[in-house]
């Protein structure tokens, strides 16, 4: 019989499938790497860079690198914290993030992997970009705000749901969630809550319009138990807080 | 206003000259431009229409790339190029006079359409600045007598073709030529050489030569070759990089210009070698001027035999090269990125692995070569991989050619054995006291006088070619604020550190520039700059913190001089916030005071 290939993630040793990357490894070993974009029921994106680890000295992003026998990898160190921090305190000064004022603030993943890796606060100098809240759907609000364009919904809507609704376009800077009509607004597409696409998002980016606030503050998803106890809110039931447009 | 049946007619007909390829998008929305002067949304959807694909791939394509406008713009769109070395010869000045004289603002358009006035990336003339591009054409040695000239053309609407061919005029100035650049080649001798010899044995002298990819990041080219021939597949492709993006470099626009020739017989070569029958030429959007000589070059060469059915008359010889033109992305350089331009898509680099060549274009294996190496490799083909490997160090075999511009008196092409010092290259293009040097381009190095003894060669300094001069006159910061706007505004969007840390890093050195920083600014641009470096998706973002975090180091002064306050300065005082609550309260006793300096502030 033919030994299990493994490597070492801070010092515990991990089994892998050929071909699996170290998130899916980890995450089949139940060991937590904060991620955003990655989600394990689409391919790896790679673009949020917070899954990165550090790999015989290189850092990579665990959630597109292949794991090797042997292999060193190291994920819970202040170096990579603080990296991990930097890339939070980016995206919250990219957006328009008002936690207080965020019907999906405690139910959040971007802000449960900040508080994970240790942000309690803004840091950069925040852009405050002029975006418009699309509300023509009936069922649905879409606060572009909260984007951090990790295109799960891109992909959900194109590659789950066959609808293609959202794109992202632009470059650099001014990379930015759109919806695709002649009109740019959600209420033209056919677009339903009952979409992959609707419950994917890691932001409050895509809302619910009919229901708020349903689980009061305090009780919510993240608000007695970190995500990495918890685990991403597009992966849980709605009995646990998650998936709430299902 | 155009007819929308019009409209639609002309589209049908570019669409169809490009074979109705989705590929060939970007090539499409190229020429619409031409015949619209912009992109407006009817024009998107009906390429979209006739290609058979979702209009918002069209727009993806038409809202990254700096050439393609979803704005009206001006049927003359001059942008002037704006590279710290523009900047040196007075490009500013000279765009301020050209928009007043238009009656026009910098990045507007005026309001009867006819121009438009703005600036861009480094437009590869640094040796023949200030330069400037008008509808794509490359503009050289602006003066104010000529922008003078250009506005009475502009202003009488007179066709580009009727202009005066000396504005147009771009020169190659090689100052110094060596193993590439210098010997003569009979054109077909490198194709006769792989015949006679066959695929291994040439693919044996390029491993002999040690050559390694003259685009900066220093791969062998024989193990890329041998990689892409072991590859899968009956479908190949030789990728030439052209997209000579990095500012401060030219070589590849004089070896594109004037080598043509052996540029594509390197390609060939490299085609019988890995067993591929197509070649696709990236040439930089910058270089569209030298479009038709390339074509003609193309074609003389099909006519004698050396390209196209049946090279030399051998009939298993197929190859053929086609030319893709880019439209403004720095990071098109990237070769995954490259590729994905190619197939007609916006320039996102690919996760890798997979790498090109296993799975390049269309997914196929692909070798992608920079342009001076494959004219490296059609010399190697002739004249062997020893004879190539004499040139060079031990781990840098062979020669490279540097781009010349800034602080000196020669500006242009040199051509050196690899191990060649700074001091050395400074002497030969005359940099008369040089403070320091952007090596590499602003992906590459700043480096000051201490460094002026290293060597130029991968064990060493490596680089792409851009060498950029700066004299003790000049002010270091601004090229390196020149940089950080160049990085945020080519930064293609993918990844968080690049995305926003790109934009972070040019505000913090705006912030510096302009007098309003402090010491806790420098510490945050190194801990941004190492975030980016460590973080990022690509090559991008990971050199683009360089020219910041190396200048801290090398010109920490540069820094210094400009700083509000040597010790951290917050924007807010505690204690004058503090004023009106002791004034309501009525207490003036220490402890409503934050020390003691402030209580003696207070006292009459």
């Amino acid at each position: 019989m033919s030994e299990q290939a493994t490597f070492t993630l801070d010092g515990r040793t991990v089994p892998f499938q050929e071909g699996q990357t170290l998130m899916a490894a980890a995450l089949a070993a139940g060991i937590y790497i904060p991620h955003l974009c990655f989600n394990p029921e689409f391919p790896p994106h790679g673009s949020c860079r917070v899954c990165l680890v550090k790999v015989n000295g290189r850092m990579v992003a665990s959630c597109t690198t292949p794991a090797m026998a042997g292999q060193v990898v190291q994920s819970e160190t202040e170096e990579i914290r603080e990296i991990r921090r930097g890339i939070l305190q980016m995206l919250f000064v990219e957006g328009n993030h008002v936690c207080p004022a965020c019907e999906k603030s405690g139910a959040c993943q971007l802000q449960a992997v900040a508080y994970y890796v240790g942000m309690l606060a803004p840091h950069y100098t925040h852009f405050y970009p002029r975006r418009p809240v699309d509300a023509s759907h009936p069922d649905a609000l879409l606060d572009f705000n909260r984007c951090i364009l990790c295109e799960l919904c891109v992909r959900a809507s194109r590659d789950v749901d066959g609808k293609n609704v959202f794109a992202v376009q632009g470059r650099g800077i001014k990379a930015h969630l759109v919806v695709n009509t002649p009109s740019g607004k959600l209420g033209a597409t056919d677009f339903s809550l009952t979409d992959k696409a609707a419950q994917v998002c890691p932001t409050g980016t895509i809302l619910s319009k009919h229901s708020g606030y349903e689980i009061p503050i305090g009780q919510r998803l993240y608000d007695r138990k970190p995500i990495n106890v918890v685990g991403d809110v597009a992966a849980l039931a709605v009995s646990k807080g998650g998936r709430r447009h299902d | 206003m155009t007819e929308p049946s019009a409209l639609t007619q002309n589209i049908r007909d570019i669409v169809q000259r490009h074979h109705k390829m989705p590929t060939r998008l970007l090539q499409i929305l190229r020429e619409v431009q031409d015949s619209l002067t912009w992109l407006p949304t009817a024009a998107l959807n009906a390429v979209a229409e006739e290609l058979g694909i979702a209009p918002d791939k069209v727009r993806s394509v038409a809202t990254f790339y700096s050439f393609l406008y979803t704005e009206p713009r001006g049927s003359y769109d001059i942008l002037f190029s704006d590279n710290i070395t523009d900047r040196m010869l007075g490009n500013r000045e000279l765009l301020h006079y050209v928009a007043d004289r238009f009656g026009v603002s910098i990045n507007g358009t005026r309001a009867d359409g006819r121009v438009s006035v703005g600036t861009t990336s480094c437009t590869g003339m640094c040796d023949q600045g200030p330069a400037a591009l008008v509808n794509g054409y490359a503009l050289t040695r602006l003066t104010k007598a000529r922008l003078d000239r250009i506005v009475d053309l502009v202003n009488t609407n007179t066709p580009l073709e009727q202009w005066p061919r000396e504005f147009f005029e771009v020169v190659s100035h090689i100052h110094r030529a060596d193993s590439v650049l210098g010997r003569h080649f009979a054109d077909g001798a490198a194709l006769r050489a792989v015949l006679k010899r066959g695929p291994s044995a040439i693919l044996e002298e390029m491993s002999r030569s040690g050559l390694r990819g003259q685009g900066g990041a220093g791969f062998k080219s024989a193990s890329k070759w041998l990689s892409c021939r072991d590859a899968p597949g009956e479908v190949k492709y030789v990728v030439c990089n052209a997209d000579e993006g990095e500012p401060g470099t030219f070589k590849d626009r004089v070896l594109m210009q004037d080598y043509a020739d052996l540029v594509f017989e390197g390609m060939t070569v490299c085609g019988r070698v890995i067993g591929a029958r197509q070649g696709l030429v990236y040439l930089r959007g910058e270089y569209r001027y030298m479009v038709d000589a390339l074509q003609a070059t193309l074609q003389n060469r099909r006519e004698a035999g050396l390209l196209g059915e049946a090279i030399l008359g051998n009939p298993s010889f197929d190859f053929d090269i086609d030319i893709h033109l880019g439209a403004g992305a720095y990071v098109c350089g990237e070769e995954s990125a490259l590729i994905e331009s190619l197939e007609g898509k916006h320039g996102v680099p690919r996760i890798r692995p997979p790498f090109p060549t296993t799975h390049g274009y269309l997914n196929k294996p692909t070798v992608v070569n920079n342009v001076e190496t494959f004219a490296s490799a059609a010399k190697i083909a002739v004249q062997g991989g020893d004879w190539f490997a004499s040139r060079g160090t031990a781990e840098s075999k062979g020669t490279k050619l540097l781009s010349l511009s800034g602080d000196c008196e020669r500006p242009g092409i040199y051509e050196y054995p690899f191990g060649v010092t700074v001091c050395q290259v400074l002497e030969d293009c005359g940099a008369k006291n040089p403070q320091g040097i952007q090596m590499a381009g602003p992906a590459g190095h700043m480096i000051s006088e201490k460094w002026f003894d290293r060597r130029i060669c991968f064990e060493d300094l490596a680089t792409g070619g851009s060498f950029m001069v700066f004299d003790q006159s000049r002010d270091i910061l601004d090229g390196i604020r020149n940089f950080a706007h160049f990085f945020a505004h080519e930064s293609c969007g993918f990844c968080t550190p690049c995305r926003v840390g790109t934009s972070l890093m040019r505000d913090l050195v705006d912030k510096v520039h302009t007098g309003h920083g402090t010491r806790a600014d420098l510490a945050e641009m190194r801990k941004l700059g190492q975030i980016m470096r460590v973080g990022s998706h690509c090559g991008l973002g990971q050199t683009a913190p360089n020219p910041v975090l190396d200048s801290l180091d090398q010109f920490p002064e540069a820094y210094e001089r400009r700083l509000r306050s040597t010790a951290f300065e917050p924007a807010f005082d505690m204690n004058a916030a503090l004023e009106q609550a002791r004034w309501l309260t009525g207490r003036t006793d220490p402890d409503a005071y934050l020390d003691e300096q402030a209580l003696l502030g207070a006292m009459p």
